[in-house]
């Protein structure tokens, strides 16, 4: 998939920086709320971006990301609990553990392919709420109940809502790590977990280290999805496992799809809709039930059910696919 | 944002005051979220994923407030109820808590299902002082006034109803050896923990402890191990479709323990009946509410109301569900509450009724056991009577029982 | 030594109903190359609409074999309307096709039906057969049911020319459709099957887990498993990695439990069987990467 427009990219952060600012004019627009949802599109957007990095640059399935996304979440959430270490700081360290569980893990995935990498990575989304509960983990994890954390505090005496700094915070760390992706797939490394994707034996004639790029990706991936988990840790200011069921897995997994597989663009759009998907479900089903009168109980899951089945029909290779599509389309007729 | 007044000229008031009549010229006072024609209320609920058979207590919940609605609402006032789908799951609920209370802008939420749900918005609703009244769970931290005045329980806790099990195992079983299914959670532990308090320094009869999760699809591997630790008490603490698994289990095991039932699954309907009624004899739980498959409340008046009501307003709605009986008694308290505001619909105000409650009778409770709350005393319902299952329904012995204040 | 027994046989009892949504999905998977997540939830729907004709007063058989037909209509129906448009879609594409199909089934189902828990009943005597204390008579019913299931599966692949046309058209399309096989109705029937052995999996499951919406969730993943283990491309494989994904777990909870009353100390019981069960599973497929039983016996012949 062709690149995004390296101005359109400029003009859009340029706005997304801006935008917080605008509170004073449009207190109801620019709510702390309204910040607050754009913070979880991107968190789910960096979540998205790291499964993307496994799957549609390196060609390896999951469907368990949720489990990564769980450890990096509870790597900050202890780290602040028991040794009260500030939540900036956690970040790193959510991905150093992440990376190297991700890494791990892309070990036995080496003979794993397809439908089987598909089962052992659900399996791990399985797992590790139930490790999370495990007897001897309690005491760090907070078993069932889980562990309530503070919401990050606005540093330097910023003149800032503690929602505008987290959502500041969410949209650095994002740009941060999109620019990393971003210049990595346009490395040699990059090309070389392209190609392994592409053409997986050629790659491996060519003298491309097709397992170490591969358990490398997987490290990256997990990485960049725990570093979203440990947002959301500090977002949400509380973990349990609860929180992350074998649905969120499924749930990134539909963000990559209906975002773009293999498309750095499409991982943001499809955090984006991550989020907007379920809230326009429960919109549209409360719609249904109250303004049209309609005597069925049509629930916000089905409409969910729906959407995504519409969509996939409509644009099958994602939002940015069927984006890029028409633009080529258009650009046919008009030359 | 604080207290408005709205609609009222500055001589009315006063005249009000000299003439000391609080009935037709009362203040009016408005938080967010109410108006001379509206009240609106925040709720979310399960409505989808695993834990989707207790959607049902919001959909009772709606309907009741249709009704009230259609009768004239609360002093005049339409209630606006906001239902919102959470999915058990904690980090969806803070954005749709923050939703209802930032951008709907919600007198305050009531009835917030799930303990690692309202755990996840405890602190919130708290700082930002809103109330969140009447949530569904009974675990034991949602009634602490001191630390979070805005935030209060409903149900009897499982603390104390795991405690009064033990203490009723100690009194008329003969050398107790207990066996425990526990559901892997919140939940689980919070009525494990009662029960081992109640035991005290009998824990020690505890043989075996099994736990099972959710999502597993049975627990004949969990009773097995039961039985074969020689227990004879059985403590089931599961939701109705492992409870129901595990006493049928028991009974193809041949395994005949004394069982004590948690009161989450004490549905004849759902739980008795699949599990096999020749299978269901004898096992004890304790209940504060009515049971709707038991025939012995047929005849009572508030039965037939919540009867007729289902028929009207949730016709085609399944009456064997325990949900709906629950739904519509605490909607019954939570319109009580309003009531009691009067024309001061402010935060504090709905906080000081709602802790202002003195033996009230709510429909479909059983007899004996009243709503109770003070600026100390979180906990509305804190009493249960325990029942022995007998034939079809449920047997209820001994005294109302109470745990003591807080 | 008592409770040993019990528990091979619970596991066999549980492993029985892996195995019968494992042959659902191993059909799909042999007949269009996909692995259906929502095949569990389309089963149970099957289920509810057993058990509404039972209401309606059929008997259990005609309530059955109704709801099997039923299935296999809705199935043909599902992949002439829903899949067939998005036949040149990418995999993932069908998989989140799949969960939106999950998504619609089961909150349609519990908008119709409700999500309490429903009784089921057993077609099979009630003492007349099973073991006491060991092996109930539905658990035994079960596996013969699902034995049975297999073996018409068998035949039908190996031994008429309907089933070498779906073979054929699932394997290599293009030449299938050179010989003059009809190949998208092939996959459409493909559905078919695969919707009825599932309804024929959801009404033997029910008795045991009885019936509610989210009755298949847990049971999918076992199932997934358990197809996998065997070999995905194999019936025969997956109805005995039904079996084996069942006996492991009660087996890593019997060891858990035995090591703890031996040593005193908790390393493994039932929180953690699931997890152990599953990292067997795994380590035995990257020790043998297509599953135990391979991708010879129906794929290749």
């Amino acid at each position: 998939m062709p690149a995004f427009p390296k101005k359109l990219l400029w003009v859009l952060l340029a706005l997304a920086f801006l935008v917080p600012l605008l509170h004073p004019l449009f207190p109801d627009v620019v709510s702390g709320y309204r910040l607050f949802l754009v913070s979880t599109m991107i968190i789910a957007a960096i979540a998205v971006l790291g499964l993307n990095l496994l799957t549609g640059f390196n060609g390896q399935i999951s469907l368990g990301h949720g489990a990564f996304y769980a450890v990096g979440a509870y790597t900050a959430a202890v780290l602040m609990d028991h040794l009260n270490m500030p939540y900036w700081a956690t970040l790193p360290c959510a991905a150093v553990v992440c990376f190297i569980v991700g890494y791990l893990f892309g070990l036995p995935a080496l003979r794993l392919e397809g439908h089987y990498l598909a089962l052992a990575t659900f399996a791990l989304a399985l797992a590790v709420p139930q490790i999370l509960k495990y007897r001897w983990l309690e005491g760090l994890t907070g078993g069932v109940q889980g562990i309530v954390l503070n919401k990050p505090e606005v540093p330097f005496g910023l003149p800032l809502s503690e929602d505008q700094w987290l959502y500041y915070y969410c949209l650095i760390v994002m740009v941060v790590l999109y620019w990393a992706a971003a210049n990595m797939l346009d490395s040699r490394s990059g090309r070389a977990m392209m190609a392994i994707r592409d053409q997986y034996m050629a790659a491996d004639t060519m003298g491309i280290d097709t397992a170490l790029y591969k358990t490398v990706t997987f490290g990256i991936s997990a990485a960049y999805t725990g570093i979203a988990g440990a947002l959301s840790a500090s977002a949400i200011a509380f973990v349990a496992p609860d929180s992350f069921t074998i649905f969120l897995s499924i749930k990134f997994l539909i963000g990559l799809v209906v975002g773009g597989v293999g498309s750095l663009a499409g991982s943001v759009v499809g955090g984006i809709f991550y989020v907007l998907v379920d809230n326009s479900a429960q919109a549209l089903s409360l719609f249904v039930k109250n303004d049209l009168g309609l005597q069925f109980d049509l629930s916000a899951y089905t409409v969910f059910g729906i959407l995504l089945i519409v969509l996939m029909y409509l644009m099958p290779m994602g939002i940015v696919g069927g984006v890029y599509l028409l633009m080529r389309r258009l650009r046919a007729l008009r030359g | 944002m604080g207290t408005s007044r709205r609609g009222f000229v500055g001589g009315a008031s006063a005249l009000a005051l000299l003439s000391g009549s609080t009935a037709a010229f009362a203040q009016k006072k408005y938080s967010d979220g109410a108006t001379d024609t509206e009240i609106k209320l925040g709720h979310t609920g399960p409505y989808s994923g695993p834990a989707s058979s207790y959607g049902a207590i919001g959909k009772c919940i709606e309907a009741y407030w249709k009704s009230v609605n259609a009768a004239g609402g609360i002093n005049g006032r339409k209630v606006n109820f906001i239902t919102l789908d959470d999915g058990y799951n904690p980090a969806k609920i803070v954005e749709l808590v923050r939703q209802l209370v930032e951008q709907d802008k919600v007198l305050c939420t009531f009835n917030t299902l799930g303990t690692p749900t309202n755990t996840a918005i405890h602190k919130y609703m708290n700082q930002k002082k809103v109330p969140m009244l009447y949530v569904a769970t009974g675990a034991s931290k949602w009634g602490k006034p001191k630390e979070f005045p805005w935030t209060m329980g409903y149900q009897p806790d499982y603390h104390t109803e795991g405690a009064i099990y033990a203490k009723h195992i100690l009194a008329n079983v003969k050398d107790p050896k207990i066996g425990v299914l526990m559901q892997n959670d919140d939940y689980g532990k919070d009525y494990f923990g009662g029960f081992k308090e109640g035991l005290g320094k009998d824990a020690n009869k505890i043989v075996k402890h099994v736990t099972f999760e959710v999502t597993d699809p049975t627990v004949d591997s969990q009773v097995i191990q039961l039985k074969d630790s020689g227990a004879n008490v059985f403590f089931n603490i599961a939701t109705p479709k492992a409870a129901a698994q595990a006493i049928r289990k028991a009974a193809d095991l041949g395994w005949k323990p004394a069982q004590y039932l948690n009161n989450v699954s004490a549905s004849v309907g759902s739980v008795m009946k699949p599990a096999g009624l020749e299978n269901s004899q004898g096992i004890i739980t304790a209940q504060y509410l009515k049971d709707p498959t038991d025939k012995q409340w047929e005849n009572t008046e508030d039965f037939k109301a919540w009867v007729a009501w289902m028929d009207k307003w949730m016709p085609g709605a399944n009456k064997a569900d325990a949900n709906y009986i629950y739904g519509f008694s605490v909607a019954t308290l939570m319109h009580e509450t309003l009531k009691k505001c009067g024309n001061e619909l402010t935060r504090d105000n709905v906080m000081k009724q709602a802790a202002n409650f003195q033996k009230f009778k709510l429909p479909l409770l059983l007899p004996g056991i009243t709503i109770n709350t003070s600026p100390t005393d979180y906990y509305p319902i804190q009493s249960v009577q325990l029942a022995r299952f007998k034939g079809e329904s449920w047997d209820l012995f001994g005294d109302v029982m109470s745990a003591e204040g807080s | 030594m008592e409770q040993f027994l019990q528990q091979i046989a619970s596991g066999l009892a549980n492993g029985a109903i892996y195995a019968c949504v494992a042959l659902a999905l191993v059909m799909i998977y042999v007949s269009t190359d996909h692995i259906n997540f929502a095949q569990g939830e389309m089963a149970m729907f099957s289920t509810y609409i057993s058990w509404q004709l039972m209401t309606w007063g059929l008997s259990f058989w005609v309530a059955f074999i109704l709801a099997v037909v039923f299935s296999f209509v809705l199935g043909v129906i599902i992949e002439r309307a829903i899949l067939r448009p998005l036949h040149n879609a990418p995999v993932l594409s069908i998989v989140v096709v799949f969960i939106g199909l999950l998504a619609i089934c089961n909150s349609v189902a519990g908008a119709i039906w409700s999500y309490l828990i429903k009784e089921f009943p057993s077609p099979f005597p009630k003492s007349s057969f099973g073991i006491a204390g060991v092996i109930g008579p539905h658990q035994l019913g079960v596996v013969m049911v699902t034995l049975i299931v297999l073996g018409l599966l068998f035949i039908f692949f190996r031994y008429t020319p309907l089933g070498l046309a779906m073979r054929a058209a699932a394997q290599n399309p293009q030449m299938a459709r050179l010989v003059g096989v009809r190949v998208d109705w092939m996959l459409a029937l493909g559905w078919g099957l695969a919707a009825a052995v599932g309804a024929v999996a959801g009404i033997m499951v029910a008795h045991i887990v009885y019936l509610d919406p989210n009755m298949m969730g847990g049971i999918l993943l076992y199932a997934f498993a358990s197809a996998l283990v065997g070999g995905i491309g194999n019936p025969g494989g997956a109805v005995v990695g039904g079996f084996i994904v069942g006996v492991l777990e009660n087996m890593v909870a019997y060891a858990g439990n035995q090591i703890e009353k031996a040593t005193g100390i908790y390393i493994i019981g039932n929180g953690e069987k699931l997890t152990v069960a599953l990292i067997i599973v795994i380590t035995v497929l990257t020790v043998k990467p297509a599953g135990l039983f391979g991708r010879v016996v129906v794929k290749r012949v």
